[in-house]
């Protein structure tokens, strides 16, 4: 294979090519609106901003460690020949070599963040004698010599990191001034002045102080993830920093690809509903209202098990741990992408019924215009801003309901980092004395993060394109 | 004597948009002050000023509002609550919205009878009766226990009046009290107004830009043009000879009977009020203007009892007369669509089956020959089928019976296209009539699209040809529709339609969403184009004045039946059947009224599921007798193609010969 030189071959799950795929139909969608001006001035009411802005930041460092962690492969084995190669069975991605040092160092069990030692006293042999006491970790803390330098080394490390943080935040506005400067024509100072008074035209301040803190806990994050665990390991000792980061790439999935399955369901359906009428829409509303009668636990939960008993009696068909979850994780966005399309389709039925009632779509239909074309023409374009505000608010639903489906059970797979699975592991650990909260407290730091920011960004979009609010169509 | 109301150099202010700009009025005790002017004026917000309820952003800059002895802009908002309904109550223009739907109209005037005259349990119940027994509703003890939507349009605005006096009000705000309304209920409702203000001695501020309403209403007028007051003035003197330029264009620009000439319409637009206003407001739209007037603002000018804003007043040439062009009668020539017993008739349905229990008679009955090249225009208050029967012809709502000929050629499903080539239809409302998403050239090409119009390679020259001939620049076509003000959107919904070439269009109430000014651009564009492609129009309207300017007939319809029909002369001028006499004379107009007195309807237009036994309009006819209880009129001729449905009008006139 043409792939051993590199001492590795890429690993294309199914999450990853529909990722992928639906990246380059974003990339296509801003290509086409940016050339329809009545597209592109509501995005551009959302750059304007400062909360969206800072909202949408926060999201692309989110999905940019996403999609890294979306490109995967699997490395050689170390013994094996080069001509004849044979590859571990362990699904690698390119996030995982970024942050192998995280990865790699495992501990033996529980430790507390930042910590030095373990959470539960051993038996350990000590100058000859055997003594209970908390164990030095394998490397969390391991270049300390004296307990006494844990403290100041933590401080220091931070200092240190805060500094980086802020030098190369300092660098990236230098150049972002000289850029802008240059691009508007515009004396150094005159656009300092310009951007400390607010008057760029995008919230250049609220951006520049995002990204200026975002680089910061990163610096901090960097430097103490190099000698501590940050978030403390989890009972088999593996750094809950690591496993939160893996978690995003599973949230993101399922917050996109569901949104892929349910658009077309709910515009076909919620369109075809609201303009034809008549049977089409009794038809239409009877099947919505039973599959909202249906708990969707329930279905989600037998789904979920239907698919788990074909991959156990089709082992043939995956390679790989990671191929296996990865069905399963396809599995769960596609039956609650047919549990969610109802409240989106309901919507776009009441729109296209006031739609079809109005002056052009009567003035298409007495030049003899065929209904496809009205749709696509008249109907579709005229509910784009519902599709769109629906997409960006469903998403961080979707993100919770994976948490509480995992911690019920019946998510993802029980071997796929996901902030459910860390929830659901952490559940049990509650009621240990002392408690061990971390597990719990990152697995909610990062999922309110990326809530919390996908639902500003979402508020953005929504004033922007809710011509109630004022926005212009 | 001291005003009742006094506003000094009122300022109001969105941000950096005056939108009131120094406005200056009193208004005395029994006095009727009518503020006129087109949309965007500022009349509203001069009346949300005075209440203080400006819309969120909007703040009174400066000026002074005094009522009796209080100044309203200083008093602390707990007592300008008092004021509000107490000292000034306000009439909305939307009677649907103004009233909330889920309690009880009884409840909703007890509210205000509880607030402000502290009166509850059954003297409030009696007080709101004796209210509604003022503003003339009828029946008022069993309407007491209605929901608004058990009531009709011109009830419901009563029952807003009853609720602005149920304070006691010595102000009465009206803003546009009666322009969702129609004309026989306008009547009835600025009676009621007209009656309650010389009875309270109340002032009354009436907001209107409807000159007819003004001319029968008001005491005094001041006329208001982007944001200022440019011309105040006592009613007859006003009417007998405007001074401000704006004031005479809006006369001029108003369709009057005969009149077969061009209507003077105003250019331009109202300029945009963000500060940056030089010298008169109106100049760039002034045909007088001289250079003074760009420069430099006008100031008030004392002439006689009229003051005016004009650097010119007074020299300029007096209000000429108009000349008055008999509408020379094109002759009759072969007609272009047949209408034969037209019915649509919309099923009820009802219970688990969906079965049909009844139907709405939307139109029934109803036959029309439009000839080529001509206009006839069906007249009709809301709600009486006259938008049903031109979507019928279009065959955008499927007609239950009747046969339509094209050319003498008769349409079927089969032959559609032939119809939709040769028929298309402009639209009452240009905000909804044109999709927000397409630019206008694709507006105009979908059509031709779609009908296969002209080859294909053309059509691109076609779209700029057409954007030329209904008068919009060249690059309209690469830009949408909200680019666009009223009127230019009416224009490309104009040019909409002769995209495929018709010879016939259905024009819906295409000038009732426009101000005058605009109206009249568009009627002379309508009346240009179907003298250059002898178009002919079926006019939808209910503006009486409008087919008067530009209809060669009229048919008149009531509750989904033609009741009378001939040319409009005739019709207009010598209307016979007495729903037409009545709507003839309920419009209210600048001149004073001649000859009969004013014919007033009592009611409201009976609901088209259940029409009245007999002739649909015994109910409200002053003439009605045993007869019309029992049968519907036939046709009786009056020569000269005028005809009646109407028993009375055969027992009055023994020459009249009765067919079928």
């Amino acid at each position: 294979m043409s792939f051993a030189a590199f001492n590795f071959v890429p690993v294309i799950l199914w999450t990853d090519a529909l990722i992928f795929a639906l990246l380059a139909a974003v990339l296509v969608l801003v290509w086409f609106i940016r050339r329809q001006e009545h597209l592109l001035a509501p995005w551009r009411a959302v750059a304007r901003r400062p909360m969206a802005m800072g909202a949408a930041l926060v999201l692309g460092v989110f999905v940019v460690i996403g999609l890294l962690d979306s490109l995967h492969y699997r490395e050689r084995l170390p013994d094996s020949p080069v001509d004849a190669p044979q590859y571990s069975v362990e699904v690698l991605s390119v996030f995982d070599a970024l942050v192998s040092g995280l990865r790699i160092r495992q501990e033996k069990t529980y430790s507390a963040p930042l910590a030095m030692q373990l959470y539960a006293k051993e038996f350990i042999a000590r100058d000859g004698a055997t003594v209970r006491d908390y164990p030095r970790l394998q490397y969390g803390g391991a270049h300390l010599k004296h307990a006494g330098d844990h403290r100041p080394d933590i401080v220091r490390r931070a200092l240190v990191g805060l500094a980086q943080g802020l030098a190369v935040g300092l660098l990236l506005f230098g150049l972002l001034a000289a850029w802008q400067g240059r691009r508007t024509q515009m004396d150094f100072g005159v656009w300092l002045t310009a951007w400390g008074a607010g008057w760029l035209g995008w919230p250049g301040r609220t951006v520049v102080l995002i990204l200026a803190i975002m680089l910061m806990l990163a610096g901090v994050l960097i430097q103490l993830a190099s000698g501590y665990h940050v978030f403390g390991t989890d009972k088999v000792g593996q750094d809950v920093l690591y496993i939160s980061l893996k978690s995003i790439r599973t949230g993101l999935v399922i917050g996109t690809l569901t949104t892929l399955v349910t658009l077309p369901l709910a515009i076909g359906f919620g369109i075809a509903a609201g303009y034809f009428r008549g049977w089409v829409d009794d038809v239409i509303q009877y099947v919505y209202t039973v599959l909202n009668s249906i708990p969707g636990v329930l279905l989600i939960a037998a789904a979920v098990l239907i698919v788990q008993v074909y991959i156990e009696s089709h082992p043939e068909l995956f390679d790989t741990a990671a191929a296996r979850a990865d069905i399963r994780l396809l599995a769960l966005c596609l039956i609650m992408g047919v549990t969610s399309w109802t409240g989106l389709a309901r919507l776009l039925r009441g729109e296209s019924l006031k739609l079809r009632t109005l002056d052009y779509v009567e003035a298409a239909r007495a030049f003899g215009v065929s209904h496809s074309r009205i749709i696509s023409r008249h109907i579709f374009p005229n509910v784009f801003h519902l599709v769109l505000i629906a997409i960006v608010l469903d998403f961080s639903g979707l993100v919770l309901a994976e948490a509480v489906l995992s911690y019920v059970g019946v998510g993802v797979d029980p071997s796929m980092h996901s902030w459910g699975n860390m929830i659901n592991g952490a559940r049990l650990e509650l009621a240990r004395e002392p408690v061990v909260w971390w597990q719990l407290g990152a697995a909610f730091t990062f999922m309110f993060a990326l809530v919390l920011a996908a639902n500003l960004f979402a508020d953005g979009v929504r004033d922007a394109f809710d011509p109630r609010l004022g926005g212009r169509r | 004597m001291t005003p009742l109301l006094e506003v000094r150099d009122l300022v109001t202010g969105f941000g950096a948009t005056r939108v009131v700009d120094g406005v200056s009025f009193r208004i005395a005790a029994g006095e009727t002050y009518a503020l006129l002017g087109e949309s965007g004026c500022g009349k509203s917000m001069t009346a949300l000023s005075l209440m203080r309820l400006l819309p969120d952003g909007g703040r009174v800059v400066s000026g002074s509002v005094r009522l009796g002895e209080t100044d309203v802009l200083d008093l602390p908002e707990r007592d300008m609550r008092r004021v509000r309904g107490g000292q000034m109550g306000m009439i909305f223009q939307e009677p649907m919205l103004a009233l909330n739907p889920v309690i009880k109209v009884g409840e909703q005037i007890g509210e205000a009878l509880l607030l402000h005259r502290k009166l509850s349990g059954q003297a409030a119940r009696d007080a709101t009766r004796a209210l509604l027994d003022a503003v003339g509703v009828p029946d008022a003890a069993r309407r007491l226990d209605s929901y608004p939507f058990e009531l009709s349009g011109g009830l419901r605005q009563r029952v807003m009046i009853a609720m602005a006096l149920a304070g006691e009000p010595e102000l009465l705000i009206a803003d546009e009290p009666t322009t969702a309304l129609d004309v026989t209920i306008q009547a009835q409702v600025l009676d009621v107004l007209r009656r309650l203000k010389a009875e309270r001695q109340m002032g009354m501020l009436l907001i209107t830009h409807d000159l007819g309403v003004v001319a029968e209403n008001a005491d005094r007028v001041g006329v208001m043009y982007a944001g200022e007051l440019v011309e105040e003035g006592a009613r007859d003197v006003f009417f007998a000879s405007p001074q401000h330029p704006y004031s005479r264009m809006l006369f001029e620009a108003l369709p009057r009977a005969g009149d077969g000439g061009r209507l003077t319409t105003i250019p331009g637009q109202v300029p945009p009020l963000d500060g940056s206003l030089v010298g008169c407001r109106f100049a760039p739209r002034c045909p007088h203007a001289v250079a003074r007037c760009r420069s430099e603002s006008p100031d008030w000018q004392e002439m006689g009892g009229q003051r005016v804003r004009c650097h010119l007043a007074g020299t300029l040439p007096a209000n000429g007369v108009r000349d008055v062009t008999v509408q020379t009668a094109t002759p009759a020539s072969r007609p272009l669509l047949q209408v034969e017993g037209l019915k649509v008739h919309f099923p009820i349905r009802r219970g688990l089956i969906q079965r049909t229990v009844g139907h709405v008679r939307a139109v029934d009955d109803v036959s029309l020959d439009i000839q080529a090249g001509r206009t006839l225009a069906l007249v009709g208050e809301s709600g009486c089928g006259k938008t049903t029967v031109g979507k019928a012809l279009l065959r955008l709502i499927e007609p239950t019976a009747g046969r339509i000929a094209l050319d003498g050629e008769v349409i079927t499903p089969n032959n559609i296209v032939a119809l939709r080539r040769q028929a298309q239809m402009v639209f009452q409302d240009p905000f909804s009539s044109l999709n927000p998403r397409m630019r206008v050239a694709d507006i105009l090409l979908e059509g031709m699209d779609a009908l296969g119009a002209g080859a294909a390679g053309q059509r691109r020259d076609a779209v700029a040809h057409l954007l030329n001939q209904v008068g919009l620049p060249d690059d309209a076509g690469g830009r949408y529709p909200h680019a666009f003000s009223g009127g230019q959107r009416q224009r490309i919904a104009i040019a909409r339609a002769l995209a495929v070439s018709p010879r016939l269009v259905i024009c819906d109430e295409p000038t009732s969403a426009l101000d005058v000014s605009v109206q009249a651009q568009i009627l002379n564009l309508l009346k240009d184009l179907q003298n250059d492609l002898g178009l002919a129009y079926l006019f939808i309207t209910h503006n009486l004045a409008v087919v008067e300017y530009l209809a060669h007939e009229v048919a008149v319809m009531y509750l989904g039946r033609i009741v009378e029909h001939g040319a409009a002369t005739d019709v207009l001028r010598a209307p016979r059947h007495p729903y037409t006499q009545a709507l003839v004379s309920a419009v209210p107009r600048i001149e004073p009224h001649t000859g009969q007195g004013i014919i007033r309807l009592a009611g409201d237009q009976p609901s088209p599921l259940n029409p009245p036994d007999g002739c649909h309009f015994h109910p409200r006819c002053p003439h009605a007798s045993e007869v019309c209880r029992q049968t519907y009129p036939g046709q009786t001729d009056l020569g000269n193609g005028h005809w009646v449905r109407c028993h009375w009008v055969v027992g009055q006139d023994f020459s009249a010969r009765s067919v079928d």
